[in-house]
């Protein structure tokens, strides 16, 4: 195998969490298959013969996405019951089910490829597995919810829309679905952001507030630099990213700045200008060592995330063991009768 | 004198002032009656997410959560339109008090395991059924909407936590013992959903009610089935708590409230 050209499509979540494919197989009829399977834009199916990195591959990004969803439904659930407005809560409580149910599909796509649940959650709960790490930041206010919905929403979609042609069958159907799901999550989300910054001047300022705090975590939910980023270079060389996590950013950056402004908040950073020449905005630097410190564990809430994963899965256990009992009778029964 | 092995239910309103309801007063006070049952019970259900015991039961009790909420803002403005004094559906759910809401004891029960949770659940969903069945042929059409399209979502609810009922009673000995318990706590808060007050009386001869009496009747008969079904048992001690009916509630009420409505209460005259 001479270039990696047969995974074009695959692209990782978050870019730092991708890591290369070695170059080891060792069907060589079978990848010429899987080569030109490929080449054709033809989709793999479970059933379907498939290199082993591109398994181990698939495995650990469909799973880190899943557990993405999982653990990003806790900050937004950390304000169901306070929502202020009934329907305000009926959208709340909507979308973070919808997460969930991303979830859902995600994990069942994964398991097509020969892994359980259990070993998936296992690595969540053991810290071995990464999930996104936005949802390691606090929701402090209500206007955090809008803020989640319209910026982190919106820049997970800018990740994920091409996942949806990813050369996988199982995780391309399940894209589809979330694309469609998380695109309307942003709406929501400006919308719920619209009334606090036409509102009273707390609300004004509670909005402000949320920018404040959720603007560069979100920038750099687009990953390093492209020069520190080596593995995105060859994530784009073998088209397995279509755009770099510098071009990402830039366009996620051009897109939101004119809502900001038409919302009447500030962007906190006295860097930003428009810039004819690029035809788009300058920047500065997002703080790297922060995002450094919250991958690997020292967020403000990466504790608390996980705990509340591990707590929630401890005290199931004995619900999963009821229901598997009782199953296990009814089979009983039903075969002695 | 009374026997104290046989506890005495105290009255209905024995010792309250004579008020004469009329019939929107009547109708507005029943219709509070049951979006706040919803409300409450959906707040409470709504803790649990993204805390669920796995996945799919963590989406399923979500996704009752939100039926319910649903019923409850229908509720909320048809009560508000009753009413005819301004208020919004926002205003009678975040602006009202302790002693203002109407919900049943049982649906403010803190969660407890899931055994609890099912178990209230399991009782609220039953008494939801048979009750909005009947309501569904209400001369009030709003109501009789309203009932008719709940009826067939609580038909899932309720399919749902009998089910788990039956997984918990016979399934392992921890999960027997955790329902067992939940039973006994929760069974003294189940008489006082079939209460018949003041307004039920009146739009029960308007032919807009429903007659609790008759929903007692199935409830008690499916809940025995359910509780055969499981091998578990009500409790001995049958006497049953009451007040909701007159806005007195449990100490819960107070905290669910404080949390639901401090944030249009902090910022009045927002809009969200
Ligand atoms: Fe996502
Ligand atoms: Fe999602
Ligand atoms: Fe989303």
């Amino acid at each position: 195998m001479k270039n990696h050209d047969k995974y074009h499509l695959i692209f990782a979540y978050e870019s730092r969490i991708f890591v290369a494919m070695e170059n080891a197989n060792t069907n060589p009829k079978m990848e010429e298959w899987f080569d030109a399977k490929l080449q054709k834009n033809e989709m793999v199916e479970p059933k379907d013969w498939m290199p082993d990195n591109y398994r181990k591959h698939l495995i650990r990004q469909i799973s880190q996405h899943a557990h993405s969803e999982i653990v990003g439904m806790l900050p937004e659930g950390n304000w169901i019951t306070r929502a202020p407005s009934l329907r305000a809560k009926i959208v709340l409580l909507a979308k973070v089910q919808d997460e969930g149910g991303h979830g859902l599909y995600l994990y069942t796509a994964a398991e097509t490829l020969g892994v359980s649940r259990d070993e998936l959650l296992d690595a969540l709960h053991t810290g071995k597995a990464k999930y996104s790490s936005i949802f390691n930041y606090p929701t402090l206010t209500w206007a955090d919810i809008g803020a989640v919905g319209w910026l982190v929403d919106g820049a997970a979609i800018m990740n994920q829309v091409m996942l949806q042609r990813t050369s996988y069958g199982p995780y391309a159907r399940a894209m589809v679905r979330i694309c469609k799901e998380e695109s309307f999550h942003q709406r929501q989300g400006y919308e719920s952001i619209c009334h606090l910054a036409f509102g009273t001047e707390e609300q004004k300022q509670m909005a402000q507030d949320a920018l404040n705090r959720w603007w560069w975590p979100t920038l750099m939910m687009f990953g390093p630099t492209d020069a520190n980023s080596p593995n995105s270079a060859n994530a784009i060389k073998w088209k397995i990213k279509r755009e770099s996590n510098d071009q990402l950013r830039q366009r996620f950056i051009n897109q939101t700045i004119p809502q900001i402004e038409y919302l009447g908040l500030t962007v906190p950073d006295p860097d930003l200008k428009w810039n004819e020449e690029k035809n788009g905005y300058d920047f500065g630097t997002p703080n790297w060592d922060e995002f450094m410190a919250v991958i690997s564990g020292n967020g403000p809430c990466n504790k608390e995330r996980l705990k509340a994963r591990v707590d929630a899965h401890k005290g199931g256990e004995w619900v999963r063991a009821a229901a598997k009992a009782h199953a296990d009778k009814k089979r009983e029964m039903e075969f002695a009768a | 004198m009374f026997d104290l092995l046989v506890p005495v239910q105290p009255e209905i309103s024995n010792n309250q002032p004579e008020i004469i309801m009329n019939k929107q007063e009547a109708l507005f006070n029943y219709t509070l009656r049951l979006a706040d049952n919803s409300l409450i019970l959906s707040q409470r259900l709504s803790e649990w997410t993204g805390h669920g015991p796995f996945l799919e039961e963590d989406l399923a009790l979500t996704n009752i959560a939100l039926d319910i909420l649903g019923q409850s803002k229908s509720l909320l403005e048809y009560a508000a339109q009753v009413e005819g004094k301004g208020r919004t559906e926002d205003d009678l759910a975040f602006l009202r008090g302790e002693r203002e809401f109407y919900n049943t004891l049982l649906v403010e029960q803190p969660n407890g395991d899931y055994a609890k949770t099912i178990a209230r659940q399991c009782f609220m969903d039953a008494f939801d059924y048979y009750f909005y069945s009947e309501l569904s042929n209400s001369k009030d059409a709003t109501l009789a909407g309203i009932a008719a399209k709940s009826v067939k979502e609580i038909t899932y609810h309720l399919r749902h936590t009998s089910s788990w009922m039956v997984r918990f009673g016979d399934g392992t000995e921890e999960s027997h013992t955790r329902l067992q318990n939940a039973i006994d706590e929760l069974w003294r808060y189940t008489g006082e959903l079939f209460e018949m007050t003041e307004a039920d009386e009146i739009l029960l001869k308007e032919g807009i009610a429903v007659d609790l009496n008759a929903v007692k009747v199935k409830w008690e008969k499916h809940i025995a089935e359910v509780l055969e079904t499981a091998k578990v048992q009500a409790p001995e001690n049958k006497y049953m708590q009451r007040g909701s009916r007159e806005g007195k509630h449990t100490e819960y009420l107070g905290y669910i409230l404080a949390e639901m409505q401090y944030l249009p209460r902090a910022i009045p005259n927002a809009k969200w």
